[in-house]
């Protein structure tokens, strides 16, 4: 029994091509029929894969033709955007995929719920068998090894999430924050929602437009305050999220610094997400503030990306240490897969792209 | 034989720090459990060291500057393994492991460990004085820890320059939190400490007595700053790392000159 995957994804092919071959409820009885013995299909917005066990090679134009939901065009133009592995190569690209390291967004980890929703679906139906169940058992226990002892996950790479996670490495809990949202823009509301459902139970609005800010304000569970008075509310708040149209800087160390005053053991956390910006730099440069423009938040998100990408060899060493324990297991008869390993492009092999 | 005990002690922590570095190294730090056995496994040697050292004087062992080292190395470690766990403060190890290294590392190069005969009978109040006090030195130790991790960590927020290491350190107002506690403890003990050298018996020299004093002052001062918020956090973390630092001063003053006035 050999283990094997055909599939594309957005390393080899485009989102019109992926929809071409995003497959459907019944791929996985029809692959069956086609000979595979276990066939489980893995659709997400990034990835379309079969990953099957079979004692006879199926060919990956009949795997393309399972999971088109119509074609068009020759087939053959679309040889280049499928890969396909098998054995060990197979192994270690689903531990690959299971650990985020596929994925577009290194380390995302969505692409593991993904995995398991697939796995459930093809055992539900019935066509993954213990071969498909070894090997995904072993993949989401490597997924979870690759998170636990690597940084692969750590960091947040949107600039609203940041935003949240500096609030949270600051703060801790911020259930007992106190939110000023100043300017009632889409990105200050979607900010202030997620500070919302992370437990801030303090959200004030302030805005030009009362009729906005009293919206925005029901939406969020805040309440809404006058324009003129947002200022004064320095003194309180733990964090203030501002994005306003203004021309000049609304906050300077000047007009900051005698609110400070009674607040010296009180860390403030100010974003800024206006352009041109509403707050003063130099701001920055006062005790107890940290302040983050929109330049800054998209700085730690780069850099969170590049963290992750530093992670890729440690997460690779603890995958090649499992794809070899699962292929000794294999030779064992624990698991029977081959360890011939084929994972060139349907493109790179004439052979193979003949076949399409 | 003694001496192996603190040789064993001091390579567990040693490996605790080699373990952070590599990890630092590779660019993928954890707060390891290795690191936290280490650490733990050094404390036990710590403590079997000075009963062994405890049994053959037939006292408290710190009657050299060699077991006044090794006494507050035993009691950062102590304070560690109390507040690390409970505080959420396990990256403590990272930072405490190197401070514990070198104080044992130089009580066993150093030629300190020099055995003199004891005139006088043990006295438990001052047993009690010495111990108390060198207890508060280690919260005073972890405080100053904690202070350089809140400095580490505002410093990175502050430049917007996030390594690695940011993603395990405690949030700032936690760590704040750890630092006025440790302050506490450690103020509280040091009171004692110092309120119990008053019953000892013997004459109380007067230098030291004043130096003491004054780091009781420093470190009052220190709190009630924080208490009438008029200190930044920013200032007690690295008030908390200066204050330290005076307390080793005087605590190794103590004893130089302890030692020195029972040489023949």
């Amino acid at each position: 029994m050999t283990l094997f995957c055909v599939g594309l994804s957005h390393h080899t092919a485009n989102v019109e091509t992926r929809e071409r071959f995003a497959g459907h409820a019944e791929t996985q009885c029809i692959l069956r029929n086609a000979g595979c013995a276990e066939a489980l299909l893995l659709t997400t917005c990034n990835r379309v894969e079969v990953y099957g066990a079979s004692d006879r090679r199926i060919s990956t134009d009949e795997i393309a033709r399972c999971l088109a939901r119509e074609i068009e065009k020759d087939p053959r133009e679309y040889a280049p955007a499928f890969y396909r592995y098998e054995g060990e190569k197979c192994v270690q690209h689903l531990f690959r995929v299971a650990s985020g390291l596929d994925s577009m967004v290194v380390g995302e980890s969505e692409i593991l719920g993904q995995a398991k929703k697939a796995y459930e679906a093809a055992r539900s139906s019935r066509t993954a068998g213990r071969y498909l169940h070894r090997l995904f058992q072993r993949a989401f226990r490597v997924a979870k090894q690759v998170r636990t002892h690597t940084d692969i996950t750590r960091g947040l790479v949107s600039v609203g999430s940041v935003a949240i996670d500096l609030a949270q490495r600051i703060f801790g809990h911020l259930g007992n924050c106190k939110v000023l949202v100043l300017g009632a823009g889409e990105t200050s509301e979607r900010t202030a929602r997620a500070l919302a459902s992370r437990g801030v139970k303090d959200l004030r609005v302030s805005n030009r437009s009362s009729d906005r800010a009293h919206e925005l304000a029901r939406l969020v569970g805040g309440r809404a305050l006058p324009f003129d008075k947002w200022r004064a509310q320095c003194r309180e708040i733990d964090i203030l999220i501002t994005s306003t149209s203004s021309e000049a800087p609304l906050l300077t160390s000047e007009n900051l610094a005698p609110m400070l005053r009674g607040r010296i053991d009180r860390p403030l956390f100010i974003i800024d997400i206006a352009v041109p910006r509403d707050v003063d730099p130099y701001v920055n440069e006062m005790e107890g503030v940290y302040l983050y423009d929109i330049d800054a938040l998209q700085s730690v998100a780069d850099q969170s990306l590049a963290l992750r990408r530093q992670q890729i060899a440690a997460a690779e060493a603890i995958i090649a240490e499992h794809v070899e324990d699962f292929v000794a297991a294999s030779a064992r008869g624990l698991n029977r897969v081959a360890p011939a390993a084929e994972h060139t492009s349907v493109a790179d092999s004439p052979l193979r792209a003949s076949e399409l | 034989m003694d001496r192996y005990l603190l040789i064993v002690s001091t390579l567990c922590f040693l490996a605790a720090i080699v373990r952070t570095a590599r990890s630092l190294r590779a660019k993928t730090f954890q707060p390891s459990r290795f690191s936290f056995l280490a650490i733990g496994l050094g404390f036990i040697f710590q403590t079997a060291f000075l009963s062994v050292r405890g049994h053959a004087l037939g006292r408290c062992p710190l009657t050299n500057l060699f077991e006044v080292f090794i006494f507050l190395a035993w009691s950062i470690a102590l304070i560690y393994m109390l507040v690390g766990p409970a505080y959420r403060l396990s990256l403590m190890g990272a930072f405490t492991a190197p401070l514990v290294f070198l104080l044992q590392a130089f009580a066993l190069i150093a030629p300190i460990d020099v055995r003199h005969p004891v005139k006088t009978p043990p006295n438990s109040w001052l047993e009690f004085h010495a111990s108390i006090s060198l207890v508060a030195y280690g919260a005073f130790g972890l405080a100053c820890i904690a202070g350089v991790m809140y400095l580490v960590q505002e410093r990175q927020l502050k430049t917007h320059q996030l390594r690695s290491i940011f993603y395990h350190l405690p949030p700032l107002t936690d760590l704040f939190a750890a630092i006025t506690r440790l302050l506490w403890w450690g103020f509280v003990l040091y009171t004692l400490g110092l309120v119990s050298g008053f019953f000892t018996g013997g004459p109380l020299p007067r230098v030291q007595l004043v130096a003491a004093v004054g780091v009781w002052l420093l470190y009052a001062a220190i709190l009630q700053g924080r208490h009438l918020r008029r200190l930044a956090p920013k200032r007690v973390a690295t008030l908390c790392i200066l204050g330290f630092t005076a307390a080793l001063t005087l605590l190794w003053g103590i004893s130089f000159s302890a030692q020195s006035q029972s040489l023949p």
